[in-house]
């Protein structure tokens, strides 16, 4: 395994897993808790090597639920810590994630989603959605919820993630799937690695209380008045974050009647579908979300108001769908087409599904 | 004759919300004391545990983080390898160290997390109203074992310090006891050396703390420190289960390659 060099510039051929794993380390991660799981490691293979080279510590942890445990540890400490794995692991780190939430830390997971539920298969899968963007854990909180579509915006979203997290002192989830950690495909590094002595050490870190009263890192509010006043502050800051950091693009035709909605991978697919419908003069846009928590619910309530019916298109039976239905409210008539299972769509189903829309007969896109 | 009767620097001045006669106050006591003697309030992160003992982070004077039910070692780990410079311990009970979270010391241990572990053996779940700890006696009566603990049903007890004594990362293993004044300054000796150990980088330490549980065992103070050193020490012997200076140094990745 060739080490994705950042410094020299230009075009890099990388796969998924790695260009995340790179996009950490240039992030200023220097604190990397893993455990093996198919699909995701080549992220751990590649951070044994990497991390330790930039000067950073990579450990293999005895299980999911000690590595986001280590994650809160090191993140206590105030340095910005990860760790990765795929769907059944991140059941498991849920406990952690929730800890981490209610401690107020930041730290980024991500989750290279396959199929389920159970232990499922290897194949690439949106079957996570409901566990990333409704808490995942117990208690009343969110993680907030990046889904990269490319290996250039995996690397790229990374650095995003910490900083998300660092502002809001919250865990960030990156939600790709197998499809998104395996492939490879050109990337473009730009920016100049950030230098983690450059990140300040935050005022409320457990780093031994030299100089200052000490520090405590708690989610125990034993007093019922004082939780409500933790996780209204939590709300707080998500609310924030959907003023200042909600991100989504739109592809195609602005005047479509018809508009698709689709995250991470099924939005690669629904970006080739919307080439062969035009192709056989079927007008149609895409609405990415690339903020999956905050949801961009006012941009599809607005997308709403103007189309004549929205298509949501998922690797599960129908997860996303919820949310856009929410924001529709009854605007305009909201399909579903999705494949499960460790199944991905064809291009060729989802413009399928956009013609029965377009000629009227929408029954026809849940028998497809 | 050196005064006791004031309170470390590292304990704060507040009221513990422990029950009446119980021996987390003096485990606290001699963390505190240990830490005064070693000068190293200001370096030291604890983390606590679920259980009797999540509170701690209110009594240390040092900076402190509330674990998860039996993650305080993984916890522990994470910070220790942010910041290795810093002594980094954990308290934990019976239940949070030998049960749920059995995994997690096991594995600090193996890999020799330069860590000090602090771990409160009093063979009940003090806090959810008596439960059968993995300490838990053969015949014990708990409020899940009502007749009594019976191996068919549930099992032998565990000894923590003779299993991770088995394990090449380990610099310093004791088992003391705090049941009466001798055992006592033993316990503060066997703590200070875990400390020690850790501040000489040598690797993991842990003292198992024989303690008592007056509330749901059902007996006085002095009645459970008679009944922890009659019932418990046949089961948990005191002493030293490993001491290795410099364990870590001793075996190289070279080394162990040829």
């Amino acid at each position: 395994m060739a080490l994705l060099n950042s410094s020299h510039g230009g075009k890099i051929l990388a796969k998924g897993n790695e260009a995340l794993a790179q996009g950490a380390i240039d992030a200023g991660c220097r604190y990397f808790f893993g455990y093996p799981i198919t699909p995701q490691n080549e992220v751990t293979n590649y951070m044994s090597r990497a991390m330790v080279e930039a000067g950073g510590v990579f450990l293999q942890a005895e299980s999911e639920v000690a590595a986001i445990n280590m994650v809160y540890g090191a993140a206590a400490a105030g340095k910005r810590a990860m760790t990765a794995s795929s769907s059944p692991g991140i059941s498991l780190k849920q406990e952690g994630i929730s800890y981490i939430a209610g401690a107020e830390l930041p730290c980024v997971i991500v989750n290279i989603v396959r199929g389920g539920p159970g232990l499922g298969n290897i194949a690439p899968a949106q079957t996570d959605y409901w566990q990333a963007t409704r808490g995942g854990g117990h208690g009343d909180y969110r993680t907030l919820v990046l889904a990269p579509w490319s290996v250039q915006e995996l690397y790229n979203l990374m650095g995003d993630a910490f900083d998300l997290a660092d502002r809001y002192r919250s865990p960030v989830l990156v939600l790709a799937d197998a499809v998104l950690g395996q492939m490879m495909e050109p990337i473009e590094v730009t920016q100049s690695p950030i230098d983690p002595e450059s990140l300040p050490t935050p005022p409320w870190a457990t780093t031994g209380a030299q100089g200052r009263p000490k520090n405590i890192v708690n989610s125990l509010y034993i007093i019922p008045e004082e939780q409500e006043v933790v996780c209204n502050r939590l709300e707080a800051r998500y609310r924030e974050a959907a003023q200042r950091d909600m991100h989504w693009e739109t592809h195609g035709d602005d005047d479509a009647e018809i508009a698709l909605v689709a995250y991470g991978t099924s939005a690669r697919v629904c970006r080739s579908a919307l080439e062969e419908a035009a192709g056989l003069g079927l007008r149609a846009q895409l609405l990415r979300p690339i903020t999956l928590f905050p949801f961009p619910t006012d941009v599809v309530a607005a997308l709403a108001e103007r189309v004549r019916a929205l298509l949501v298109v998922e690797m599960s039976l129908g997860q996303m769908v919820e949310d856009v239905r929410l924001a529709v409210n009854g605007r305009c008539p909201v399909e579903f087409f999705g494949r499960t299972g460790g199944m991905v769509p064809t291009p060729g189903e989802v413009t399928e599904a956009i013609r029965a829309i377009a000629v009227g007969e929408p029954s026809m896109v849940r028998k497809l | 004759m050196e005064s006791t009767t004031s309170r470390p620097a590292a304990l704060a001045d507040i009221r513990m919300h422990y029950c009446p006669g119980c021996t987390h106050g003096i485990i606290h006591r001699l963390v505190g004391e240990v830490i005064d003697e070693l000068g190293i309030l200001q370096r030291t992160i604890g983390v606590c545990p679920v259980g009797c003992a999540v509170f701690a982070y209110d009594y240390f004077n040092c900076d402190m983080i509330q674990a998860a039910h039996g993650r305080a070692p993984a916890v522990a780990t994470g910070v220790k390898r942010a910041l290795p410079d810093r002594v980094v311990f954990a308290y934990q009970g019976d239940g949070d160290l030998a049960s749920i979270g059995a995994a997690e010391i096991i594995h600090a241990a193996a890999r020799g997390e330069k860590i000090s572990v602090i771990f409160a053996n009093n063979a009940v779940y003090g806090m959810t109203l008596g439960q059968m700890a993995p300490t838990t006696l053969l015949g014990q009566r708990t409020s899940t074992t009502p007749f009594g603990r019976d191996p068919e049903l549930a099992g032998y007890p565990i000894r923590v310090a003779e299993m991770l004594a088995t394990l090449d990362g380990p610099a310093y293993i004791s088992r003391v006891a705090v049941t009466s004044p001798r055992n006592v300054n033993q316990a503060k000796r066997a703590i200070k050396q875990a400390f020690e150990s850790q501040l000489h980088d040598e690797g993991f330490s842990l003292i198992e703390v024989i303690s008592t549980c007056p509330t749901q065992w059902g007996l006085s103070p002095v009645d459970a420190c008679r009944w922890a050193e009659e019932n418990m020490l046949p089961q948990f012997p005191l002493g030293e289960f490993v001491t290795r200076p410099g364990n870590r140094g001793s075996r190289s990745p070279a080394e162990t390659q040829a």
